[in-house]
């Protein structure tokens, strides 16, 4: 049973980061360059680690599959980062980041992790204008704010519909300054296939070469992972398709827990499935739900016919009809979940019938078309580019779509999971976002966490490393993790099967999201827990991969990450039907209020599940860190 | 891509480059694609012709591509003789293939350049565009050091223009574009961006003169004002960024020849 200690400071939560940043042990300036940190991934959290640890001393070496590190998915995040800089005067502060990110999360976060993430945001847009991040300014030449969900203030920066673009450029930037120095050794089209355990300790990890199939043992005194979420278990999503759970699952399975992995986000308004071929959703910006209506037919005969035939006494406008206060403004979860029904009562729009209007005509009658244009122009287009319709003259359809995955493998207060010297950050960790994540906040979390968190937290478990006990490569332990995926590598390719990996990843997804999607229940979740091991059974007898091992090898590497994917999806239901209440993104059909919000029982689930892995064939095992809300009242959530 | 709606299928010809390895004989080679929903994306079609192809005992093609949205330039195709294909500021990705006739032969070549070989396919390697970012393209910033972000006003003109250079997504499709393969437009849009910022001044000459010296030791080739590459790129980054860079060029190249560096001065770490 592994050890769950948060390791969270005593005292006050404004003064626990403070304070613990005194009290933890430092690495000697001379000494940090005897210590060897390997960082894999280079999205927001990794590449601002990488070229902070670096700056630091540290000796860095950075693993990406990606071809560069520029390519990482943060790279598609549009709408902004949260940051409590109150520089619009409205009341923002520290607190009320905190506050909001807390109740945003449905009270499934710790306290004093989302206070440090809040004191953090500050320092973060300072560093990134430092860097030349182009943020939004105004005619003044200060910077310029806009509102997100979830808050009663303006506190998100924004570059155009490019945030995460622009902050990742400039940690990219950063990292190559570094590189350039001779201070991070990069590897890119590097993938890490295990994490490499000495004496109980992550000491290393084992990387095929992308290009050309070489299988690689790398040490170090430290691992850091930044690998991003896991939300393609779904297979189709607002990720990019490269985006895999494969570092954090193997970790697992060496024995890092897994903590809350049930909680995904489902985003409303992303342009729908239009056939069996779609590897992609994209997500269309929410703000469009303040001028459009949303409306199925009444009548399901009417669903396949041209919307604008449609009269208005047959249209429901489902949202304004169940939640008239709130209208086509209900929170992201609930919006989505009343188009899922609404569609599997077979009223959805479009040839998949997976689909609602968003509509704007009325808003073009009241406004005019220029000013819709002038508001949601950008949108309209990435909709028509897309579609080949016009949103100005026939409503656009919209399905929500998987988008963020809060959960993640556990840490502590330190960043640093239960393997000692195994460090977790950005949306591969579990720690700030609770059962929901806010707007603008993901990318907050990553930068904090490697900008501001880690270069001091690992200091901590270095310092009782000793310089130069970096176990050698060809130790027994990397020999037998280099052997072991050599071996799943061959047998891969020896089974030449009947299917390619991808008719595995769509069933896979299509059980995923019928099971442990928007709404789950007992049955559903049973259902799915069911039909996946047949599926795994399936896959590993019957799975086609061509090709050889030793080239560049697009179906290997999907077949590896499809076959961690059949294994995390069922843990994911697992803990989906073993979390029985609903919280955020987690949203059991059988507990809920009458207005359908979520109804949480903290009597017996104010807890972080972190669940341990106990062999190839046993059930994992679940433990639970309580969660001690001393500072804010947990309450119902309430956006009304 | 933008066309208009139809709802006709289609069936095409893929005439694609296939090259087992870096430095192995390539060739085009034909494949039939039948009854494509014209609202699929082209990287979509691509998967089903590679479904069809292993089903069939064959390698599929390799392609690169990730956030299939325009943003991460990932993917890298020529598409009938043009980077990223038919139609103005899209990438490969976003090409759809209602931008097809039934019937169309459609050839699809890697990004052709000296400085990016092809590893697989439709794969070439571009680490000489991070080689030249390395070499000079950051605003050195240790972190903790900042600044309030508030206490250094920028004209909202220069942000602006600093983040139309910024949208580069380093794809390269400007280098494929140009009869030179230059990397003329790539670093423009780079030495731009950060030279429009007073964050950017310190290091502006230094920066401009590594990140060329870089470019030409690479093997890109020289700019002769063609624009090729300003009509491939998938964000519209304008050629009028070139001008600038030649302007901070040669201001940099002037001043370095008669102000001795001081030293220790490398601007390293
Ligand atoms: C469409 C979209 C829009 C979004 N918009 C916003 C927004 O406006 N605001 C916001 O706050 N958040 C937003 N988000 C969420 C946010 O973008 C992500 O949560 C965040 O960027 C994740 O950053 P990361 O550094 O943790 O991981 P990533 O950026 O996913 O990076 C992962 C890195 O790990 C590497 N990697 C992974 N596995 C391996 C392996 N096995 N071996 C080697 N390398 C590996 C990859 O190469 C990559 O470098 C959005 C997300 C999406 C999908
Ligand atoms: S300038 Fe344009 S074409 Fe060239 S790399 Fe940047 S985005 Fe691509
Ligand atoms: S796949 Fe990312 S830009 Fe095309």
């Amino acid at each position: 049973m592994a050890q769950l200690d948060s390791k969270i400071p005593s005292g006050p939560l404004a003064d626990k980061w403070r304070k613990h940043k005194t009290e933890i042990k430092l690495v000697n300036p001379a000494n940090k360059r005897k210590y060897e940190i390997i960082v894999v991934g280079a999205g927001l959290a990794g590449s601002s680690a990488a070229a902070t640890l670096a700056e630091l001393g540290y000796r860095v070496k950075n693993f990406v599959f990606h071809d560069s590190p520029r390519r990482a998915h943060s790279i598609a995040a549009q709408g902004g980062i949260n940051a409590a800089k109150n520089y619009q005067n409205d009341g923002d502060s520290v607190y009320r980041l905190f506050y909001d990110t807390i109740k945003g999360g449905d009270y499934r976060s710790r306290e004093a992790n989302v206070h440090r993430l809040a004191e953090v945001s500050v320092n973060i847009i300072d560093q990134c204008v430092a860097q030349g991040v182009p943020f939004a300014r105004e005619y003044g030449g200060l910077l310029a704010n806009r509102s997100f969900g979830g808050a009663q203030v303006s506190r998100t920066f924004y570059a155009r519909g490019q945030t995460g673009q622009q902050l990742l450029l400039g940690a990219y930037s950063a990292l190559s300054r570094m590189v350039g120095a001779g201070a991070v050794e990069l590897h890119t089209q590097s993938e890490m296939l295990d994490l490499v355990i000495v004496g109980g300790q992550a000491k290393g990890i084992i990387a095929r070469d992308l290009v050309t199939g070489a299988i690689t043992s790398h040490a170090a005194d430290a691992v850091v992972l930044a690998t991003g979420g896991y939300g393609n278990v779904f297979n189709l999503s607002t990720y990019a398709r490269g985006s895999n759970a494969t570092a954090i699952w193997r970790a697992y399975k060496r024995g890092a827990c897994f903590a809350n992995p049930c909680y995904t986000q489902i985003h409303p308004t992303c342009i729908p499935v239009s056939g069996d071929y779609q590897s992609k959703l994209t997500l269309m910006s929410e703000s469009l739900r303040n001028d459009g209506r949303i409306w199925v037919p009444k009548k399901k005969e009417d669903a396949k016919k041209d919307p604008n035939s449609i009269p208005e006494a047959d249209r429901d406008y489902y949202l304004e009809r169940m939640y008239p206060s709130f209208g086509n403004l209900a929170p992201r979860d609930i919006a989505s979940r009343a188009a899922k029904r609404v569609c599997d009562e077979g009223r959805g729009a479009g040839a998949s019938g997976l689909g609602v209007y968003l509509d704007f005509s009325d808003a073009i009658k009241r406004l005019g078309e220029a000013a819709v244009r002038e508001r949601y122009g950008n949108l309209f287009d990435i909709y028509h580019e897309i579609t080949a319709e016009s949103g100005y003259q026939t409503p656009m359809r919209i399905y929500p779509a998987v988008h963020y995955t809060m959960g993640g493998l556990w840490v502590d207060y330190n960043l640093m999971s239960n393997v000692p010297g195994l460090f977790v950050l950005g949306e591969a960790n579990f720690s700030d976002h609770g059962a929901n994540r806010l707007g603008a906040s993901a990318l907050m979390q990553g930068l904090g966490d490697g900008y501001f968190v880690i270069p001091y937290t690992i200091g901590d478990y270095l310092a009782g490393q000793k310089p130069g006990s970096r176990p050698s490569t060809d130790s027994a332990d990397f020999k037998a993790a280099e052997a072991g995926i050599r071996g799943m590598t061959n047998r891969f390719l020896d089974i030449k099967g009947k299917q390619p990996v991808s008719h595995f990843h769509k069933r896979l997804g299509k059980v995923m999201w019928d099971g442990c999607g928007m709404a789950r229940t007992k049955a559903t979740l049973e259902k799915a827990l069911r039909e996946i091991p047949p599926l795994r059974e399936e896959f590993w007898a019957s799975v086609l991969v061509p090709g050889s091992a030793d080239t560049l090898n697009q179906s290997l590497e999907q077949a590896g990450r499809v076959a961690d994917f059949l294994e995390l999806g069922e843990l994911l239901c697992l803990d989906a039907l073993t979390r029985e209440e609903s919280c955020g993104g987690h949203f059991r059909e059988e507990h809920q209020y009458p207005d359908g919000e979520c109804k949480r029982d903290d009597e017996k689930f104010a807890h972080v599940a972190a669940w341990e892995f106990q062999g190839k064939d046993k059930a994992p095992l679940r433990n639970t860190e309580p969660l001690n809300y001393e500072f804010v009242k947990m309450s119902v959530r309430n956006y009304k | 891509m933008v066309a208009e709606n139809t709802t006709k299928n289609l069936s095409i010809t893929l005439r694609v480059w296939r090259q087992a390895g870096p430095n192995q004989p390539g060739k085009f080679v034909d494949y039939q694609s039948k009854d494509l929903n014209p609202n699929m994306s082209f990287l979509e079609m691509l998967d089903v012709v590679n479904d069809e192809l292993t089903l069939k005992g064959e390698e599929p093609i390799a392609f690169a591509h990730d956030c299939r949205e325009g943003i991460c330039g990932t993917c890298s195709a020529t598409i009938n003789g043009k980077a990223h294909g038919p139609g103005k500021g899209v990438a490969t990705c976003q090409v759809y293939m209602r931008a097809f006739r039934d019937g169309d032969v459609i050839t699809v070549e890697p990004f052709r350049a000296a400085a990016f070989p092809i590893i697989k396919d439709l794969i070439v390697d571009r680490s000489a565009f991070d080689k030249i970012q390395q070499a000079g393209g950051f605003i050195t910033a240790r972190t903790g050091s900042a600044p309030d972000a508030n206490a250094l006003p920028v004209p909202k003109g220069d942000a602006d223009l600093a983040m139309d250079a910024a949208a580069c997504i380093g794809c390269g499709a400007c280098v494929a574009a140009c009869k030179n393969a230059s990397a003329m437009l790539f670093v423009a849009a780079k030495v731009s961006h950060f030279g429009l910022l007073p964050q950017g001044q310190a290091e502006r000459d230094r920066r401009v003169l590594a990140m060329v010296s870089t470019m030409d030791a690479l093997g890109f080739g020289n700019c002769t004002n063609q624009y090729e590459c300003s009509a491939a790129c998938p964000k519209l980054i304008t050629h009028d960024f070139i001008a600038r860079l030649n302007r901070d060029y040669l201001g940099a190249t002037i001043r370095h020849a008669f102000k001795p560096e001081p030293a220790g001065a490398d601007g390293g770490t």
